[in-house]
């Protein structure tokens, strides 16, 4: 029955031929997507590249996470009209809006078809004479928003600019009094074009574009990104580079964590924890410079390994650290869930049901939150996750008090994790030889950062160059989960409910 | 109730000493400005300059590294086959100027000094930033957010970031500045009362960092408002940050001895 199982699978980190893929029609790659997500896969990435010619191909990769599997299918684009899929499944709504923003595609019948960053069109179509339809890059934030009317219904517009100290975006809501009745994300400010500066290499900048993808998760990217080279060139990496990429992993999501369930103490007032929590995430950002000399972990993840390696000292030292800063870590979150105020604020509020999870496709914590088990170091292992496991950590009520309390979960299992691996650091070198590229080859990475699955996916050409880079940040998936969970709350617990998702903008925007 | 108190005490007191003690130390592979050492290059060879994602090294009669391209990234030193290149382990790196940051390869940088008397007076003491972040990835806001945590307290030099442009004394911007960015970056200056300063962040918003050159950015907060301080750095280290500040503020004496 599926035609979504007769598609090429590859597993993570892999690459596959391109002639390998069969080209369907656009009905039968429509089809095969329906088909695998009705039977539970999930779209992790779906995009437009044009060939040499011009013509537009499109691609996708779907992950059927209980057999840890990945089925790329492709189409052709003849007339660069396509039907939009998202009415029958609402997981690719924002995949279609990027495919109609970067390749000039027109996207029929899709109930939501606004611009996704505000960008030109990265593939022009090809016309007859001059490019009459250019590149005009519309406004950033001017575009229809949906309304409410009705006596007592108003409007709230919020940013780019906003209050924090945080990235540019536009919120508008519609209320009715209090109560939100809908709230419309409209992002792109922090676009500069790095998916289009991809296309055609690997060059001396790229692995800067992977590692500034989304800076809060400069291992996430930068390790998917070397996934996809060392798919393609067939590197094997040596079990200490493993080892070091995915201690770095995890250290970066102690610190994003740690520094999330801080800042969701502030918004609720309880500072205490606030306080404790934001010096904590800092002592984990500098355990990741004890690695390379960077807070982010800049220049840490290269391409066959790791650029820096850890000496007894170090090690020695990391495990000092995180002895004593595992041990106020918890403590000071302990205290959370022990305040009747702080549960006040968390327990029903932003809630998002299962249902509503799956449907819009989310990945991470907040999918997790929603009692989805889903965890691409666990259900597409790569690295180091193939021979050691952290068990996924699911809880269920989908409100801010779950996704908070998923942090928890995750920083004790990451702090064992870390000092599991660095007492048993396996010896040898850090680094091995990469190769070239793989010519007409397609590449897929799945790598669990802090805030859910990134996903790399790279198209070479004849001469193993990049004839097509997406990155998908798992903000991507999750945006529209943020706008779910504020329907009908209060507007005054946005702010908690943001910083429970937490997602970035940046790696949004690209 | 309680629980607070006994955690407060057990995590004890977190500010740092600096300035009137020693900063915290900094991690073992740090970079700082890169530094090469001509007596080792072979006639003809650019392989740095070659090497570098921004075209930060240009080798002219006196080699030039220029502290705003620059991404710490150890490409250069990978690709010196003599091995002629270090970085300095040295946080303090903010200078006035632009065309300051275009440093001898080997020499010294030309810190930031102070600003002047009068505005200095008014903003000396009490200064309120507006934070706006403008197409970069997010690293540098983290790190200029961090001094306001109690480890740095950023608070006891009178220095704070605001809500408002219109309560601010400043900007502080990260990011290239995309086109995107650019109405809204502009909109917030000019919200932003007379007298007032631009400190940029970070490769991005000194060059276009990683992005310059890219259309989709303006290579820096300098192709859309004046700029009075510049924070090298990829990102840069909170100290690197702090100290930037602290020079503009006159706050640290010029020899970076222990300050008022
Ligand atoms: S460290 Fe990187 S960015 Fe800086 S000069 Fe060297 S190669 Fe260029
Ligand atoms: S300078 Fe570097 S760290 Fe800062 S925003 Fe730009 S890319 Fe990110």
């Amino acid at each position: 029955m599926s035609t979504y199982r007769q598609l090429p699978a590859l597993i993570a980190g892999r690459a596959i031929k391109r002639q390998s893929i069969p080209n369907l029609s656009v009905e039968e790659f429509q089809q095969a997507v329906l088909e695998s997500v009705e039977a539970g896969c999930r779209v992790v990435a779906l995009f437009g590249s044009p060939d040499a010619g011009g013509t537009l191909h499109l691609y996708v990769v779907l992950a059927d996470d209980s057999e840890s599997r990945l089925y790329v299918g492709s189409a052709t684009l003849n007339d660069r009209e396509y039907p939009s899929l998202t009415p029958r499944c609402t997981q690719v709504h924002l995949f279609e809006r990027e495919l109609a923003e970067q390749c000039q595609v027109k996207v029929t019948g899709h109930p939501w078809l606004k611009p996704v960053r505000f960008q030109p069109p990265m593939f022009l179509r090809r016309q007859s004479g001059a490019d009459a339809d250019a590149g005009v890059s519309p406004l950033p934030g001017v575009m229809d928003f949906y309304a409410v009317s009705g006596q007592e219904v108003h409007e709230v517009a919020v940013g780019p600019v906003h209050a924090g100290v945080i990235e540019p975006g536009h919120f508008r809501f519609q209320c009715h009094g209090e109560r939100v009745f809908h709230l419309e994300i409209s992002l792109g400010y922090q676009h500069r074009g790095v998916e289009r500066a991809l296309l055609k290499g690997p060059d001396k900048r790229s692995i800067h574009y992977a590692q500034t993808l989304c800076g809060d998760t400069t291992i996430g990217h930068t390790t998917a990104y070397c996934q996809v080279i060392e798919g393609l060139a067939r590197c094997q990496k040596t079990a200490r580079a493993q080892t070091i990429r995915a201690i770095a992993l995890e250290l970066e999501r102690l610190a994003n964590h740690v520094g999330d369930l801080g800042a969701l103490s502030g918004d609720v007032g309880f500072l205490s924890t606030a306080s404790h929590c934001g010096r904590l995430r800092g002592e984990f950002l500098n355990m990741t410079a004890t690695l390379c000399g960077s807070r982010f972990g800049r220049g840490l993840i290269c391409p066959g390994g790791v650029h820096f390696d850890l000496d007894a000292a170090a090690v020695e030292s990391l495990l000092a650290r995180l002895d004593i800063c595992g041990r106020q870590t918890r403590q000071a979150i302990k205290l959370l869930w022990n305040s009747s105020s702080v549960m006040a604020r968390f327990e029903e509020i932003g809630v998002v049901s299962t249902a509503v999870a799956v449907e819009l496709g989310l990945v991470g914590p907040a999918a997790r939150a929603c009692g989805l088990a889903r965890d691409a170091r666990h259900d597409h292992p790569s690295g180091l996750f193939r021979f050691m496991h952290i068990p996924v950590s699911v809880w269920d009520s989908g409100d801010v008090f779950a996704r908070a309390y998923i942090r928890w979960l995750e920083i004790q299992r990451s702090l064992d994790f870390i000092q599991t691996q660095l007492r048993s650091l396996p010896a040898g070198a850090i680094n091995s030889a990469v190769g070239n590229l793989a010519p007409d080859h397609l590449a897929v990475a799945m790598v669990e950062g802090w805030r859910g699955e990134v996903c790399h996916v790279a198209l070479t050409d004849t001469s193993g160059r990049f004839e097509r880079y997406k990155v998908t940040d798992p903000s991507f998936h999750n945006w529209a989960g943020l706008a779910m969970a504020v329907r009908q709350a209060e507007i005054s617990d946005f702010p908690l409910c943001n910083k429970s998702f937490s997602l970035s903008y940046c790696g949004h925007d690209l | 109730m309680l629980d607070i108190l006994i955690v407060r005490l057990q995590q004890g007191h977190k500010t740092i000493a600096y300035p009137n003690g020693e900063p915290p130390p900094l991690p073992p592979h740090f970079r700082g400005l890169p530094v090469l050492d001509p007596s080792k290059c072979p006639q003809g060879c650019q392989a740095c300059a070659d090497s570098c994602p921004t075209q930060a090294i240009a080798l002219r009669q006196t080699p030039l590294v220029d502290v705003g391209k620059c991404l710490f990234c150890t490409q250069c030193q990978q690709a010196c086959p003599q091995g002629a290149i270090t970085y300095q382990a040295d946080y303090k790196m903010a200078v006035r100027r632009r065309e300051d940051m275009l440093v001898p390869l080997g020499e010294k940088l030309a810190l930031a000094h102070e600003l002047d008397g009068k505005i200095r007076k008014l903003l000396g003491r009490s200064l309120k930033l507006r934070v706006v972040s403008a197409g970069g990835c997010n690293a540098c806001e983290a790190d200029v957010n961090v001094l306001t945590t109690i480890g740095w307290d950023l608070g006891r030099f009178g220095i704070d970031y605001v809500a408002s442009p219109r309560h601010a004394d400043g900007l502080i911007i990260t990011g290239a500045v995309s086109e995107n960015m650019k109405l809204a970056l502009k909109k917030t200056y000019d919200a932003v009362p007379d007298p007032k300063i631009v400190i940029a962040v970070g490769a991005c918003a000194i060059s276009g960092g990683p992005y310059i050159d890219h259309p989709e950015v303006l290579n820096g907060a300098s192709a859309v408002v004046p700029v009075d301080l510049f924070i090298p750095g990829c990102p840069p280290h909170p100290l690197t940050i702090l100290d930037g500040l602290l020079r503009l503020l006159g706050k640290l004496k010029p020899a970076g001895a222990a300050a008022e």
